[in-house]
Order: C-alpha cells, then structure tokens, then sequence
C-alpha cells in the first residue's frame, strides 16, 4: 500500500506540473497583450514597457515560468491584472461561493440519484423502472445550462416562487443546485441500478431472501452494503467536478463562482488570475482523483499489487 | 538469397490468407452484432430517429420553412403561431428553420471532432499499448494531463489561439475527448499484442507499423465505432455549451448552444425560443447514447463499464 500511495504521489506531482507548463504555454501563444489591453490604447509605447518590465513579463520565458512554478507553490499567483485583487483571495472568495453551491447539488443529487437508483433496481423491468431510467437519461443527456433556463421560466417566473438570480440568500442557491445537480442525479441512479443488481443477483442475497429476511432488510442492509463501493467512486468524483466550479449554471444564474472567475480571466487576458483559477481546478481535479484511487486500491488489494496499477 | 526471400514472401502471404480468413470470421461477427442489436427495440428506435435527424440535416433547404437567415423586421419576436411554429427571433428569424439548420452544426461538429479525436486517440493508445515501457509511461502521463485540464478552459483556449472558426472549433473538441478513445485502444492492444497471429507476423518480420495497422487496429474496431458513436453526443454538448458561452459557433449561423443563448434575454415573454433548441440538444444526445449504448451491448459487452 505504501509503495503505491508514493508511486501514485509521484504521478500527481508530475501531472500537476504538466498542467502548469501547459498553462503557461497556452497563455503565451494565446493573442492579444494583456499589457495593451490592461492599459488600453491610450498608452504610448514607453509606458506599455515600463508596465511590462513592472510586471516581469520582459524576462525570459523561462524564468517567467520558474518565477510562476515557484509562487504557485506558495499559493501566490501575483494580482489580477485588472481588479488589482490578489489571486488567492479572489480564489479564497470565489470558492466559498462554488463550494456553498457545490454542496447544495451534490445533496439534491444523492438524495434524488441513490434512492431512486435503488428502488429502481428492486423494481426491475416494471414500468417504475422505466420511468425512472427514462428520468435518469433525460437527467444525464438535458445540457446543465437550458436546464438552469427552464428551472427559470417554471419557478422564477411563472410561479414566482424562487428568485433566478444572485447568490444572496439560501432560496436563490434552489434553482442552481437543481440545475447543476440534475444530471448527477441522473448518473448516480444508473451506476445505483447497475451495481444493486449485479450485487443482488448473487447466492448470498438468495440465501439471505430464502432465511426469511425481510425484502427490504435484504435491499438495504445486506445488498446496498456490498454494492457501495462503485457508487461512492462515482460520488467522489462528482463532488470533485462540482468543486471546480460550472462556468454555464454560474453564467446563466450570475453567481461570482469559480467558473465566472475562470471566464473573466480568459477574456480580460488576467494571467496570473487564469493561471491561479486553472490550477486550482486542475488540483481540485487530481486531488479528488488521487483519493478516489487509493481508497480503491485500500478497499481492493487486487489494485495494489496487479497491473492495474499503471 | 532468393530461396530466403521467397519463404518470406510465402509466409507473408499465408498471414494474409490467415488474414483474411479471419476478416471472414469478422463478418459473420458483424452479422451475429447486428442481429443481437436489432433484437435491443430502445436501440432501433433510436437508430431510427438518427436517420431522420440526419436527413433532416442534409435536406434542411428543402424541409425548413423559412431562410435561417433572413431577416423579417416587420415579425420581430413574432408569437408562435401558424405562420412561424415556434416564433421568430430578436432579428425576425424563423426558429424552427433555425432549428433544423442547426441540426446541421452539432451533427457534422459531432462527427468530425470524433474523426480527429479517433486519429489522435487510435494512434497514440495502440502505440502506447503496443510498446509499453517508457513509451507507454510517457503518453499515459500526457493522458493523465489532458483529463486534469479543465476542459472548457482549454477549449477556449485553443479557439482563442487558432480563431473561431468551426474548423478550429472541432480540433479542439477532438482535443478534449480523445483520451477515452485512447485509453480503451491502449488496454485493448495490450492484450491482443500477446496473441499469437502478431507473434507470428513479428517472426516473419513484419513491420511495426504493418502490425499494429493490419493486425491489431482491426481488432479494435468494434470498439472503436462504439466510442466513436459515444462520443458524438459528448462532443455536440461540448460544441452546445462553447456556443452558449459564445465561442462556438458564432450568430449569424444558427446552432443550438447560440440560439439558447440568445434567447436568454427573452425568456418572460417567448419561453419557447429557449425551449426548444435545448429539446433538439436533448433528443439528439438521448439517441445517440442509447443507440450506442446498443451498440456496445451489441458488439462489445466487455466495454460495459
């Protein structure tokens, strides 16, 4: 177990410095200075150098890249070029939204997904079971954000119950956590129904059944026990992808998330604000993922010693 | 001299009659397939409706009412109604006309960013999957990089770079999804290169390249038409949520993702502009995954996954 937690540890190092030197090549060969942007075209050449040489972007590429390796390190990825707000705090102040918004769905999603995964499994082939897998891919294959639209013509306008905007109070977060929820909603009950019933259809669950246990003591306390372990897998990630923020559902209900900040800082051209915003995702990303695989290769010793490793 | 090169010639003709005699036994794989996915009734269902999606999108001048982009001033933001079905827009366009031009978008996006992201895809994973070692260590790291960047980011990115255009815009949704394809090509090479048949096509010296195209791609290509039909929905919701965003397809031509995104503005009073592009998205996707769905099921009951 040790030596593939360090061999797993080492590979996400390595991909998280990938990810750093892909992100500053991106932003170098995207066009457009932020420097003439920043200033506008009022600046005269002399000034837009001054400014370049202030903000090191006069350096050799290399050393702009150790200079951002070695802050990002520190978490400091410099000022916005733009709001003038340092990046970790921008960062700090939209994860606290994302994070808020993140939690909401990830609870609509699980009480909504697993459930219904689950007594979809049980009812097998009757027409419920259809009705909820038809929900399911409905769920998963509607786009996150014409969900958000319609949540907003049924509830924000015509029965005006929920406000469409904003992130102010707990009521406006309703809308946002469905739309962003929904189709893990709808993930989570398939990967429910699938692994209940492969889980259900083994002899122990028949011997259990022909004791005389009751059905839903079986369901639930022998069966749902033995076929967590791909749910929670899927759970994880879930939450994972919620963590690094939804440029749509925050877009269309304007809520400063990190998706906003992501979007911003692409079209303004802020470096060190799209820097910091990538590899915050990009190591919420690897994180979860780092965990999700140990905590297989811990429930699952086949992981840690076969070829699956790799 | 001779005699050696006409024993080696001799053998590699009797690999390609083993060959094709094994492609024979493919077809009748095939046959077996499509008699089990014509059995799946979600799947032909589904199927069927890709084919009217389709033709809708190739005879879009003929079936759709209107010019997607014409401009009728004295209809602004008309109602739904027997003229326009489903209204027109802030410019007097028919939406239904653009609703049907925009299947032509998302379905040709679609497949081409799936043709590149199996050019990509097919040849890195077989390589990484046939060599393994370093080569393999290297190109699953630059997996592992592609899946951690966030994908919107590097979408916007790369259209930023390269322009928008919708040349560019299916480079980089091929971009973005060809890992999956990629990583079930590796794993499956990695098991195919130990049989025998590429053994023995290795001894009597086969190229690398001969190899892994004639002997083990086409071993992979059940596999590969399921992720190629799986892929396809996931890519038209890429190219939806880039032109919501505004970096897509870019107005005047009309494609789901810009149409809902334009018809934000307008959702107290004409719901439907929103509405139905996003059914058109919906019902696409739903069939292609079902239909792949069957597909696998159909053709590849291992992917199930």
């Amino acid at each position: 177990m040790l030596s593939y937690t360090a061999k797993r540890l080492a590979q996400t190092i390595f991909v998280l410095i990938g990810i750093s030197l892909i992100t500053f090549i991106l932003l170098q060969i995207v066009p457009g200075d932020p420097v003439a942007l920043m200033l506008e075209k009022r600046a005269d050449p002399e000034t837009i150098a001054k400014v370049r040489h202030e903000l090191g972007l006069d350096l050799p590429y290399y050393v702009q890249y150790l200079n951002f390796l070695k802050g990002a390190v520190h978490l400091d990825f410099g000022t916005s070029y733009f709001t003038k707000e340092i990046v970790s705090d921008a960062l700090f102040r939209c994860f606290k939204v994302t994070l808020k918004l993140a939690c909401m769905s990830f609870v609509f999603a699980a009480i909504i997904g697993i459930p219904s995964g689950i007594f979809s499994a049980v009812k097998r082939g009757k027409g419920i079971d259809t009705f909820v897998m038809i929900l399911a891919i409905i769920g998963v294959s509607a786009p996150a954000f014409w969900v958000a639209i319609i949540l907003q013509i049924v509830f924000g306008l015509k029965l005006a119950v929920l406000p469409i905007s904003g992130f102010d109070s707990v009521a406006s977060y309703v809308l946002p956590s469905i739309a962003l929820g929904a189709r893990y909603a709808g993930s989570m009950a398939r990967i429910t129904r699938t692994s209940m019933l492969e889980v259900m259809g083994q002899d122990y669950i028949r011997t259990a059944r022909a004791k005389g246990v009751r059905r839903w003591v079986v369901v639930l306390k022998h069966a749902l026990k033995n076929a967590m372990i791909p749910i929670v897998t899927l759970v994880g990630t879930d939450f994972g992808y919620m963590l690094t923020g939804s440029m749509l559902i925050e877009k269309v209900f304007s809520i400063p998330g990190i998706g906003k900040l992501a979007v911003d800082a692409m079209s303004n051209r802020d470096l060190p604000l799209l820097e910091g915003t990538v590899m915050y995702i990009a190591f919420v990303f690897v994180i979860v993922n780092l965990i999700v695989d140990l905590s297989y290769a811990f429930l699952d010793p086949r992981i840690r010693y076969g070829k699956g490793a790799s | 001299m001779g005699k050696k090169l006409i024993s080696f010639f001799n053998k590699q003709k009797q690999f390609e009659q083993d060959m094709l005699e094994s492609e024979m036994e493919y077809s009748s794989f095939y046959a077996d397939s499509l008699k089990r996915l014509k059995k799946n009734k979600m799947a032909m269902i589904c199927a069927g409706i890709l084919v009217v999606l389709i033709l809708v999108a190739i005879f879009a001048p003929i079936i759709a009412p209107y010019d997607p982009t014409f401009q009728d001033y004295s209809a602004v933001l008309a109602e739904p109604g027997f003229a326009h079905p489903f209204g027109t827009d802030e410019y007097g366009r028919d939406i239904l006309s653009r609703i049907i031009y925009g299947s032509r978008v998302s379905i040709s996006i679609g497949i081409s960013a799936q043709v590149v992201a199996s050019l990509v895809g097919v040849t890195l994973g077989a390589v990484a999957g046939y060599y393994g070692g370093k080569i393999d260590s290297i190109i699953s790291r630059i997996m592992e990089i592609f899946q951690a960047f966030p994908d919107l980011i590097f979408a916007m990115a790369i259209i930023t770079f390269m322009g928008k255009s919708v040349m560019n815009l299916f480079v980089a949704l091929g971009l973005l999804t060809w890992v999956r394809t990629a990583r079930m090509i590796r794993g499956s090479v990695m098991q195919l290169k130990e049989k025998e048949y590429i053994e023995a096509s290795r001894a009597s010296g086969a190229s690398t390249f001969w190899i892994i195209m004639k002997g083990l791609i086409p071993n992979c290509l059940s596999t590969i038409i399921v992720l190629v039909t799986l892929g396809i929905p996931n890519a038209i919701m890429y190219e939806a949520s880039l032109s919501f965003l505004g970096i897509g397809i870019q107005p005047p031509t009309p494609s789901w993702g810009n149409m809902i995104s334009a018809a934000q503005t307008f959702i107290s009073y004409r719901p439907l502009y929103s509405i139905m592009p996003g059914v058109a998205i919906m019902i696409t996707v739903i069939a292609f995954n079902i239909f792949g769905d069957g597909l696998r099921d159909a053709l590849d009951p291992k992917l199930k996954a």
